[in-house]
């Protein structure tokens, strides 16, 4: 009787951040927030990999053992990061190719393996504070991502252990969470700069429907440009006062990024800043007044704008027509990008809730939509880049358009070319330009075992679903038979099945310590639920009816549990809440009768 | 199914806008993946399936244009073929024109040429209204061969308008 149940279901929204991540969930009807943890991962000299605060001093003993902005990486090739291999300390080892492998000491990861260190750490924490296994999240992204990144960030959660049941874009996630829809009908326009990416999305509301309209951004585009920025002047001055170049020496390049970013974030709230740097007896020091600032990063505040402008557009909204605007991201604390939204918009920003955690309480708005315990809210998103299938010329066919809203589906009919051909081969594209090789390629399938028949003969029905995570499925029949036709699907960028599934593996193998800990932890929880129970139950009159002896053997068992309660071991706490069990059979059974006698007591005959 | 009997509406081509998004978010409440994400995997797949026709049908039934194209599609017409038959002798003279324009990148004339696109374009709406008004009153063939002979020339008509589009001066 003193069994508790979990409740087995519970499921987390996490923000999967550039610089910081966090974890929130829902807490009877509102969003509760965990503490911020920087993305920042590193596999110590001796073999341990450790997140958050712990990795951010790593970051600075061995940064050829840590990673930062991981993010950036995510559903990327090797062609695609050049630009941030120059202003970013990510080592690549030798054999990526579709896949970027990155190196910390001596071994690889790839950047889902990275992300899902942090997404462990996360569902760890949850399960410490919420006393239950966590195995269901919802997890956000930039609304800008495309359908490679999409599937990246949902490797990582399944690496990680996480079933990710929705994969929800970061700005409308922020809208849920700023609870608008006490507002029963308008327009608000989400501005998310982050560290890494931006992203502007237009949404209607309408009595608890948030439907987004139309959604733009730059997934290269955020705080880190603005700390490249100033490190890069900081390099510079050092150059030329010391006559040094310090560019190549990791330790000293991530302890002057740390402190530009501190004099960074001051310059939110003070007028002037001081960068100071000491390295090897030498001083670095530089004032940097707001002005100078402002006028160093203006061109990438107005890079957020053109976006914006476009964004509207597509929404077929004027700036008059937008009612809210809502700021996310650690960024928007700065007054330059707050007083260009406003010119932009000609609206005050919403800025009440913590820019950093906003997202992550929207993601638990949504888990607790998926869960069932927010009723009336729903999240109608929207695909941000056009799919296309490339034809003749290399030019692309456009067959689901930007901003429809998800899931969305289109059908295609392809046939042969040639007598008795039998396969075809087909290129799946994202974005807006007119030839494939402009936009990112997706996949390449191949329609396989088509029945050998005259050119033009053959109907294959090919049919895109965009599902309501953002991600492509795509499946193909006889348009003929109805019969299902084969199709082998290969992805242009990022993991196959078969490697996520391998990764899956390995993860379980190494996560053997952290399922340890896990265990520890709940098992405690289920001991102070029991002797909670029992503690109230002395003060019952079953207590008093129990014999001494019986009595004395619950004391027994309870001591026998407190002994065991510190130690790291499952089994043991397990084993003692067993024999405390037992013990109070006797107890329990006292109980129930006082509750019927007292019932019976009360009866009137 | 087709899209008009998804969202319950007779196959007309006038349609509310507001009573059409008022089927749109009740459809949305009922059938949306995440008001399902606790059923089994085959109802969730289903209530993917079936959310994805919602929005493909009301994408295509919320643009006039889209819509009669549809419409069209569904009644037999071959929509695919561009054909010039449609398109009247004194169109294919500015035509000409405009590409003499073009070749000459004449912003002026450029400009000017797209207003009177613009024009022609709005004038054939009015048209199109029209048309679209006699089909649902009388569900007529040939109501509908009149919007299939406007729908061409309006998209002959949008093709020379981004033709003589001047670019922005960045």
């Amino acid at each position: 009787m003193f069994q508790i149940e979990f409740d087995n279901d519970k499921i987390v929204g996490i923000d999967l951040g550039t610089t910081n991540s966090l974890v929130a969930w829902m807490n009877l009807t509102r969003p509760e927030v965990l503490p911020i943890v920087p993305s920042i991962v590193s596999l110590t000299p001796t073999a341990e990999i450790v997140v958050g605060e712990k990795a951010r001093q790593e970051l600075i003993d061995h940064p050829d053992r840590t990673i930062y902005s991981v993010k950036r990486l995510m559903g990327r090739g090797i062609a695609d990061v050049q630009e941030e291999l120059k202003l970013f300390p990510f080592q690549i080892a030798n054999d990526s190719e579709s896949i970027i492998r990155v190196l910390l000491g001596e071994k690889t990861f790839t950047p889902p393996e990275i992300s899902a260190f942090i997404l462990r750490q996360l569902k760890q924490d949850a399960e410490a504070a919420l006393g239950q296994p966590v195995k269901k999240a919802v997890i956000t992204v930039p609304a800008y991502f495309n359908d490679a990144q999409r599937q990246a960030t949902r490797d990582a959660g399944r690496i990680a252990g996480l079933e990710v049941l929705r994969l929800v874009n970061e700005p409308t996630a922020a809208a849920l969470a700023y609870g608008l829809d006490k507002r029963q009908e308008g327009i608000i326009a989400v501005y998310d700069m982050g560290g890494g990416t931006f992203d502007i999305s237009i949404l209607k509301l309408h009595d608890g429907i948030f439907e987004v309209l139309a959604t733009n951004g730059d997934t290269h585009l955020g705080g880190d440009d603005i700390d490249n920025r100033l490190l890069r002047i900081a390099l510079e001055d050092l150059q030329s006062e010391w006559g040094e170049d310090v560019a190549l020496i990791g330790e000293a390049v991530q302890t002057l990024r740390q402190e530009v970013i501190r004099a960074k974030e001051s310059l939110s709230f003070l007028p002037v800043a001081h960068i100071d740097f000491a390295w090897h007896r030498k001083r670095y020091h530089r004032e940097i007044t707001r002005e100078l600032f402002e006028n160093l990063i203006k061109d990438i505040v107005d890079r957020t704008l053109g976006p914006c402008r476009n964004c509207m557009k597509d929404a077929n909204v004027t700036p008059e027509q937008i009612d809210e605007v809502v700021l996310v991201g650690g960024s928007t604390r700065i007054p330059l990008v707050r007083s260009a939204v406003e010119v932009l918009f000609r609206a005050k920003p919403h800025t009440e809730l913590n820019p950093d955690e906003v997202v992550a309480l929207g993601a638990a708005v949504q888990a607790g939509i998926l869960a069932g315990t927010v009723e009336n809210q729903l999240l109608l998103d929207v695909t941000p880049l056009s799919l296309g299938i490339e034809i003749s010329g290399g030019v692309v066919s456009r067959i689901i358009h930007r901003n429809s809203t998800i899931p969305a589906s289109a059908s295609e009919t392809f046939t042969t070319g040639v007598d008795g051909q039998t396969n075809v081969l087909i290129h799946v594209v994202q974005g807006e330009r007119e030839l494939a090789k402009d936009c990112r390629s997706l996949l390449r399938f191949d329609l396989k075992d088509i029945a050998p028949m005259p050119a033009g003969m053959p109907r294959i029905e090919v049919r895109f679903l965009i599902d309501a995570n953002g991600i492509l499925n795509v499946t193909a029949s006889d348009a003929r038979t109805g019969k299902e036709q084969s199709i082998d699907v290969q992805p242009s960028y990022g993991l196959t099945l078969e490697q996520t599934e391998a990764m899956i593996d390995a993860a379980i193998e190494h996560g053997e310590e952290d399922l340890q800990a896990a265990q520890v932890a709940l098992a405690r929880v289920d001991a102070d639920a029991i002797l909670l129970a029992i503690d109230k139950a002395k003060r019952n009159d079953a207590w008093v009816e129990l014999t001494d002896a019986d009595r004395e053997q619950i004391d027994n068992a309870i001591r026998q549990l407190q002994t065991v309660y510190h130690a790291d071991d499952h089994h043991a706490i397990r084993d003692a809440i067993d024999v405390l069990n037992d013990a109070t059979h006797k107890l329990a059974e006292n109980m129930m009768n006082t509750a019927v006698s007292g019932a019976l007591k009360g009866t009137k005959l | 199914m087709n899209y008009f009997e998804f969202l319950d509406l007779p196959r007309n081509l006038d349609l509310d806008a507001k009573d059409l998004e008022k089927r749109f978010y009740a459809l949305s409440r009922q059938l949306h993946p995440d008001l399902h994400s606790r059923k089994s995997p085959a109802e969730r797949e289903q209530a993917e399936e079936s959310t994805a026709v919602l929005n493909d049908a009301y994408r295509t039934l919320r643009d006039p244009i889209a819509r009669a194209e549809y419409l069209l599609k569904l009644e037999g017409f071959d929509i695919g073929e561009q054909t010039t038959k449609d398109v009247p002798p004194e169109l294919l003279e500015e035509v000409f024109e405009l590409n003499m324009a073009i070749e000459e990148a004449d912003e002026d004339q450029l400009e000017s040429a797209r207003a009177r696109f613009e024009g022609m374009r709005m004038e054939l709406d009015g048209e199109l209204q029209q048309a679209f008004g006699k089909w649902d009153a009388t569900h007529n063939r040939e109501a509908l061969t009149a919007v299939r002979g406007l729908l061409n020339r309006r998209k002959y008509i949008t093709n020379l308008i981004t033709k003589a589009h001047v670019p922005d001066r960045i």
